[in-house]
């Protein structure tokens, strides 16, 4: 069954052929899209699957490479965020764009305040924000608020009534519902009905089937920059959903796994970890020589757990032991002290790995000053004998230790923060999704040099979004939802149906041998 | 009724600069020899408003998370100018107020754009031009004189109906035409979005740039007004790097003091009016008591630390680490 309506009027969006390239990753590859009034239409995929970029081309925040917009058959093409929600297309993104200093009302209108006498119209703006927040079934939070006094799940509904407030056509609601408390979900749900109802067309990008299955008319697969399937809600099952999610191209190889050495005790384990309502009771266990795995969905607490680990949080719950005693750890400086020799290589390399103006050199070595030094004096020669065996070891292409790391490639930065933090030789290596945006032979020497640091015993723990590197990278894997474990996967089970179903939370029947 | 409670919660960091003020300045009154005689509000009032113009200026610019450390100079800058010009016949006098208006306008302007277009960082940009304004000024008085129409400065330092302090009708003034228009504007609330979450505001398609623009260049006029009254004041004009640097130093001081936070988007120029105040009544506070005259800036220095570290409570609730440096 495919999407294709038969009828005479033209549907109000069509895409056609739309790609788009970040570098050189293909994001979107002729993907197309037709979006129907009074429907609420769901889009699928993992991550990576060019959802967000569609949508982020539909609402005029990028623009395409190729393809073509037609709204009621007119070829639109948008500048600016501003143009497409002049066009009608309004959008909710999982990312909040509210101002935390102004009021609700003031938020409402930012883009185009009603005026008088070229002042704003703070009556009439009143009026607007309480008939939007009205439609957004949040008529309780008052005009005069400030943002930053609401709570998570409210701010969530000012942003979709911030959307409202545009009169759109077509409503995109981007993960709009992760932060919501479920009686919340229920009153966003009710209000998308009504908004249905009145003739809006919704597309609703979620990866709780659950949620899809109460909400939408029809649904959308996307899989490697491409629409593969559309059919209507409710006539697929959930291991056929995810069988047509799976099927990514696999582009790179990986060392072989050694056969995991149970036996030995765990280096790093933490029991009953909470934080806010990030986190939720979670235990888990890395042994020396064991690369342990972090999946599920992007953004279900995999980094709040690394950052937690690594003592950035603060009021944590539960307790983290290392070497089977209970530590507290409270500051990085902590977690990388000699007893827990703990490392975190972080997701943003230029703000949190390197310091970009500044040499090689120094970058490979701030992590480990004090061990480079002599009674509070940076020893160059063996500065400069560590720097040595680290440019050799990572093979780190670079003119020379003093270039500044701005200089280098992507890849060649990312291998620059890893051995800042090898220099310390960590006896437990956190990873934040450390190939994202590096080339594939970088990632390669990343996947060797990980499984080598196992070998000499260190005990990784490694966040990734790319599926394929969790199944040829790791020797268990921990999949969360929600801040939760809601699986965990060993050797032969770690499959790419396994990590989909579990990432999304739903059963998929047993008998399918993948 | 909870109306009201919206109200009070917007309006917390310009009540917090009035609380203060109130307090002081009634220890103050209390503890002075005279007590309250339209003389003493009458000084009090004329060196307060004289800060409260630069703090005003300064809080603009702060608003939207940008600083502005040339307002001092500003303020130098104008009063030689305004000593050479604010003279003569009543036309002559009015071109002269329009043309030291008008210069404070051209340097926060400059400020602005160095900011904006130069992509420059407000801080070392505005200690240059205040190097700048500096120079200027001091070429155009190297040594203290000058005059100004004394009918025009005696009027707007005096006293109205025998006990209203003129200076503070001439502040109101300046506040309903330069500070509630623009707070009242789009261009204003694009400059608390810009100075709040600047990613946002620009994701909604805020006119963030021309926000900042005016900020600084309303900074500059307000430093102009500021100079314009520091000529009649004192009926001189005098090119005194440390006197502006102390405006600027204690225009920082008033802003925060007034509940305008220094990482943009909160507070408000009426604030930084009490702040300006509050902070003058320190230094006076400090006089009826007695205090040696060697120990006043250190008291003064403690008070401020004190004060300051008051607006940065907010960080002890931070509760991911990362958030410190953000």
């Amino acid at each position: 069954m495919t999407s294709t309506q038969s009828q005479s009027n033209a549907p109000l969006l069509r895409m056609e052929g739309i790609g788009k390239r970040y570098g050189g990753v293909r994001a979107l590859d002729s993907a197309s899209l037709v979006v129907e009034s009074g429907r609420i239409h769901a889009i699928l995929g993992e991550n990576g699957a060019g959802k967000s970029t569609l949508i982020k081309i539909m609402a005029g925040v990028v623009a395409p490479d190729e393809g073509q917009m037609l709204l009621k058959d007119q070829a639109v093409s948008f500048r600016s965020p501003a143009e497409a929600a002049a066009a009608g297309i309004a959008c909710v993104f999982q990312e909040l764009s509210l101002i935390p200093d102004l009021s609700v009302a003031d938020n409402i209108s930012i883009s185009n305040p009603p005026r008088r006498l070229g002042l704003i119209d703070r009556k009439a703006q009143r009026r607007l924000s309480e008939e939007a927040l009205a439609r957004a079934g949040a008529g309780d939070i008052h005009p005069r608020a400030l943002v930053r006094d609401l709570p998570l799940s409210r701010r969530q509904l000012v942003e979709i009534a911030k959307a409202l407030a545009w009169m759109p056509r077509i409503l995109i609601l981007d993960e709009a519902t992760s932060a919501l408390t479920a009686s919340d979900v229920t009153k966003v749900f009710a209000v998308l009905k009504r908004l249905r109802a009145e003739g809006l067309a919704i597309l609703y990008i979620s990866h709780r089937m659950h949620e899809i299955a109460e909400l939408a008319d029809e649904c959308t697969v996307f899989r490697n920059g491409r629409n593969v399937a559309s059919y209507a809600a409710g006539t697929r099952s959930n291991s056929e959903v995810v069988e047509m999610m799976i099927g990514r191209e696999v582009s790179s190889a990986f060392p072989p796994k050694p056969a995991a050495r149970i036996h030995a005790a765990p280096v790093l384990s933490c029991k009953n970890l909470g934080w806010s309502d990030r986190l939720r009771d979670i235990s888990l266990e890395v042994r020396p020589g064991e690369v342990v795995g972090l999946g599920g969905l992007d953004g279900q607490g995999q980094r709040e757990l690394l950052l937690g680990l690594f003592g950035v949080l603060r009021g944590t719950s539960g307790t983290i032991s290392i070497d089977g005693a209970a530590r507290s750890i409270t500051s990085p400086g902590a977690a990388r002290a000699g007893t827990i020799g703990m490392a975190l290589i972080p997701e943003d390399r230029k703000t949190e790995g390197l310091l970009l103006p500044m040499t090689v050199r120094e970058n490979l070595s701030f992590a480990a000053l004090d061990r480079l030094s002599r009674h509070g004096v940076i020893d160059r020669d063996r500065e400069n004998a560590s720097i040595e065996e680290m440019v050799r070891l990572l093979a780190i292409k670079t003119a020379g230790a003093d270039t500044p790391v701005g200089a280098l490639s992507g890849g060649n930065q990312q291998k620059v923060v890893i051995a800042k933090w090898l220099t310390r030789r960590p006896r437990i290596l956190l990873l934040n999704d450390p190939t994202r945006g590096i080339d594939v032979g970088t990632k390669q020497e990343i996947y060797q040099l990980l499984r080598r640091l196992a070998e000499e015993g260190s005990a990784i723990l490694f966040y990734s979004t790319d599926y394929d590197e969790l199944i040829g990278c790791c020797d268990r894997v921990l999949v969360l939802y929600d801040g939760k474990i809601v699986k965990e996967l060993a050797g032969g089970e770690i499959t790419e149906r396994a990590l989909i179903s579990s990432a999304l939370n739903v059963q998929t029947e047993p008998e399918a041998a993948a | 009724m909870s109306e009201w409670r919206y109200w009070l919660n917007e309006q917390r960091g310009t009540l917090i600069g009035l609380a203060i003020f109130v307090l002081m300045f009634a220890v103050y009154i209390a503890n002075h020899p005279a007590g309250l005689t339209a003389n003493v509000a009458q000084t009090a009032a004329n060196k307060g408003v004289l800060l409260a113009f630069v703090a005003m200026a300064q809080a603009m610019v702060v608003i939207t998370a940008g600083i502005d450390l040339s307002v001092g100079m500003i303020l130098v800058l104008t009063n030689c100018l305004a000593s050479w010009i604010v003279v003569g016949t009543p036309m002559q006098t009015t071109a002269g107020v329009l043309g030291v208006l008008l210069a404070g306008t051209i340097c926060g302007a400059i400020n602005g754009l160095l900011v904006i277009k130069g992509r420059l960082q407000p801080i070392v940009a505005t200690i240059a031009t205040g190097a700048v304004y500096f120079g200027l000024a001091l070429l155009l008085r190297p040594f203290p004189g000058g005059a100004v129409n004394e009918d025009l400065a005696d009027a707007v330092t005096g006293r109205i109906f025998g006990i209203i302090p003129s200076s503070l009708v001439v502040m109101l003034v300046v506040v309903l035409l330069v500070w509630l228009p623009f707070r009242r504007s789009e261009i204003g609330r694009a400059a608390y979005a810009a100075g709040s979450a600047e990613a946002a505001a620009f994701m909604s398609g805020v006119p963030i740039r021309r926000a900042k623009l005016v900020a600084y260049t309303l900074a500059g006029l307000l430093a102009g007004v500021g100079g314009l009254f520091l000529t009649f004041f004192t009926y001189t004009g005098e090119a005194a790097y440390a006197s502006g640097s102390g405006y600027t130093l204690w225009s920082i001081a008033a802003v925060v003091l007034g509940g305008v936070s220094l990482y943009g988007g909160r507070g408000s120029a009426v604030g930084a009016i009490f702040g300006a105040f509050a902070a003058r009544t320190t230094g006076d506070m400090l006089f009826v008591f007695d205090v040696d005259p060697l120990w006043q800036p250190l008291l003064q220095g403690i008070v401020l630390l004190i004060a300051i570290s008051i607006g940065a409570i907010g960080l002890l609730r931070v509760r991911n680490r990362l958030e410190w440096f953000r």
